[in-house]
């Protein structure tokens, strides 16, 4: 079966790894995750200003596009455009006024008619496929791995996108628990990488990452799973930043949940693209004899 | 889908019009009647108009003209070239005969094709908001908000692509709302696919080595020294596009 798939700009540079591995897992379960023929950025950051209809412009371009693909659905990897594209979707459902003002705008597009659903790929996995469909799917179970579900903000705030409860997400827990992983419930599962900071506030973004992942550690973690591409950015490279900053301190590995999919599917590890981490995951991988 | 309605096209259609006449045109606001069939250049001209800037190769290809008009009470404001749209009745024209946008300074010897080179040279095309106003804008009819978006994806290939056909007239960079340059990110994703994308060509190594080895100086010697009406019967036997002269191709 064939699923629109939207990218977003960071899939194309940063997340390559984040992209490979879920066409890889879609293939396996049944799926093809086709690239829309036309995008563009997704807006980035959902505007909080009431009467800022500007910014809706993107988002709302992506649903045309999907809608002009003949698609009542697109599959988003990245949080952050979910995010984005989720709340406008949403707003001009709610706001028809709002949608009526975005159609005139855009004048020689078609206007858009509401009947797009933005989805998440993990929300997607849960919903779609089921994890105990997964599970089922699993070849090489992630024994003895102890992993911290974090799901950062924009899987989970505002509360009309999220895909799970804001205070008590589970949806990552049961993802491990179906893969044969040791999920590490933490506080810290819901709290800020730093986001955007790490451009003009490295430092204190480096910070964010160490308050992260010493805490998981504390809590017996042995490495973070993940979502988001910008929080992967902060947890690997601004972590990696702070080993600088804290005596003795070293970073502990992040995976994008796909990556561990992608393990415990058995698919080949050349996917998962580890090399260009900056915390290898690989000695963790070796040392649970989950890879050789 | 819905196609929107047209707004405010209320200007009339040239189909009503007999074949020959007049227009009554308006620049930058005082009204003049000029001949049907005119370009807005020679329209201009031919109101009394000499023009010092704003006009160029007078054939389409330099983007010095580039014009701004409404018809009558149109709610659209358009974007042409001076040296290329004919006039229409009752267009309301301006030129723009400069744009104050810098090329960024970088050494293309030095740069390398990855993924974020431009917007590591040109950071504020991440505030594009795909409004599509730059699109609009184009009097070459390209995607421009599209060739933005691929190169801040990354995809460098395409962005040059996409803005192979702009004459570089600037009036994209002078529509954005995020005073974005376009054109000068459109010539950098060029000029990075022509050194560092697509294959060196072997027609223009070959080239090169004639011009080095002063193969048709001779020839060029003699054009240069050609009396005029010589000069332009050569032209207008001109061969185009010889086949069989090139030797395979890229």
């Amino acid at each position: 079966m064939e699923l629109l798939y939207y990218p977003g700009c960071t899939l194309k540079t940063s997340a390559k790894d984040l992209e490979a591995t879920a066409m890889k897992i879609a293939e396996v379960l049944g799926f093809t995750l086709k690239e829309m023929k036309e995008w563009n950025c997704c807006g980035v950051v959902a505007s909080l200003t009431d009467d800022d209809l500007m910014h809706h412009l993107a988002p709302l371009r992506n649903l045309i596009h999907a809608q002009d693909e003949g698609a009542d659905k697109i599959i988003v990897l990245c949080d952050m455009c979910a995010n984005t594209i989720k709340q406008t979707n949403l707003r001009v459902k709610e706001k028809p006024e709002n949608l009526e003002t975005l159609n005139s705008f855009m004048d020689k597009e078609n206007d858009y008619l509401g009947g797009v659903n933005v989805i998440h790929f993990l929300e997607f996995l849960r919903d779609e496929v089921g994890f105990a469909t997964l599970k089922k799917k699993v070849k090489k179970p992630l024994k003895g791995l102890k992993i911290m579900p974090y799901y950062g903000c924009t899987l989970l705030r505002p509360r009309e996108v999220a895909i799970d409860d804001a205070e008590e997400p589970r949806i990552m827990t049961d993802l491990l628990k179906a893969l044969g992983a040791t999920p590490i419930d933490n506080p810290f599962k819901i709290e800020c990488c730093g986001s955007y900071h790490t451009i003009d506030e490295k430092e204190a973004t480096a910070k964010r990452a160490y308050k992260i992942s010493n805490y998981a550690r504390k809590a017996g973690a042995e490495a973070i799973m993940l979502s988001c591409p910008l929080c992967r950015y902060n947890l690997d490279v601004r972590g990696k930043d702070a080993e600088k900053i804290f005596d003795g301190y070293s970073q502990m590995p992040s995976f994008y949940y796909t990556q561990l999919i992608a393990i415990a599917l058995d698919l080949d590890i050349d996917c998962c693209g580890f090399d260009s981490q900056e915390v290898d995951p690989l000695p963790l991988l070796r040392e649970k004899g989950v890879v050789q | 889908m819905t196609k929107k309605k047209a707004t405010g096209e209320r200007g009339k259609k040239a189909d009503d019009k007999p074949e020959s006449g007049t227009y009554e045109i308006f620049v930058m606001g005082k009204m003049y009647r000029v001949p049907m069939g005119f370009t807005i250049m020679k329209a201009i001209e031919y109101a009394g108009y000499q023009y010092i800037r704003s006009c160029g190769c007078r054939a389409g290809f330099c983007g010095a003209c580039s014009t701004v008009y409404r018809i009558g009470d149109e709610q659209k404001l358009q974007f042409a070239l001076a040296c290329q749209k004919l006039v229409e009745e009752g267009m309301y024209l301006v030129q723009i005969p400069f744009v104050p946008a810098t090329k960024a300074k970088y050494d293309l010897d030095k740069l390398k094709a990855d993924e974020n080179v431009i917007l590591s040279i040109y950071p504020e095309i991440a505030r594009c908001v795909s409004c599509n106003t730059c699109t609009k804008s184009c009097p070459q009819d390209i995607s421009v908000m599209m060739y933005i978006q691929c190169a801040l994806r990354g995809d460098i290939a395409k962005a040059a692509e996409l803005s192979f056909d702009c004459i570089q007239c600037g009036m994209c960079a002078m529509r954005c709302p995020a005073d974005i340059k376009h054109y000068h990110v459109g010539q950098l994703a060029r000029r990075l696919r022509g050194k560092y994308i697509d294959p060196v060509s072997k027609n223009l190594q070959t080239r090169l080595g004639e011009i080095e080895d002063g193969k048709y100086d001779k020839e060029m010697e003699e054009l240069v020294t050609m009396d005029d009406d010589k000069i332009v019967q050569i032209y207008r036997d001109r061969k185009i596009e010889a086949q069989g002269d090139l030797e395979g191709g890229d």
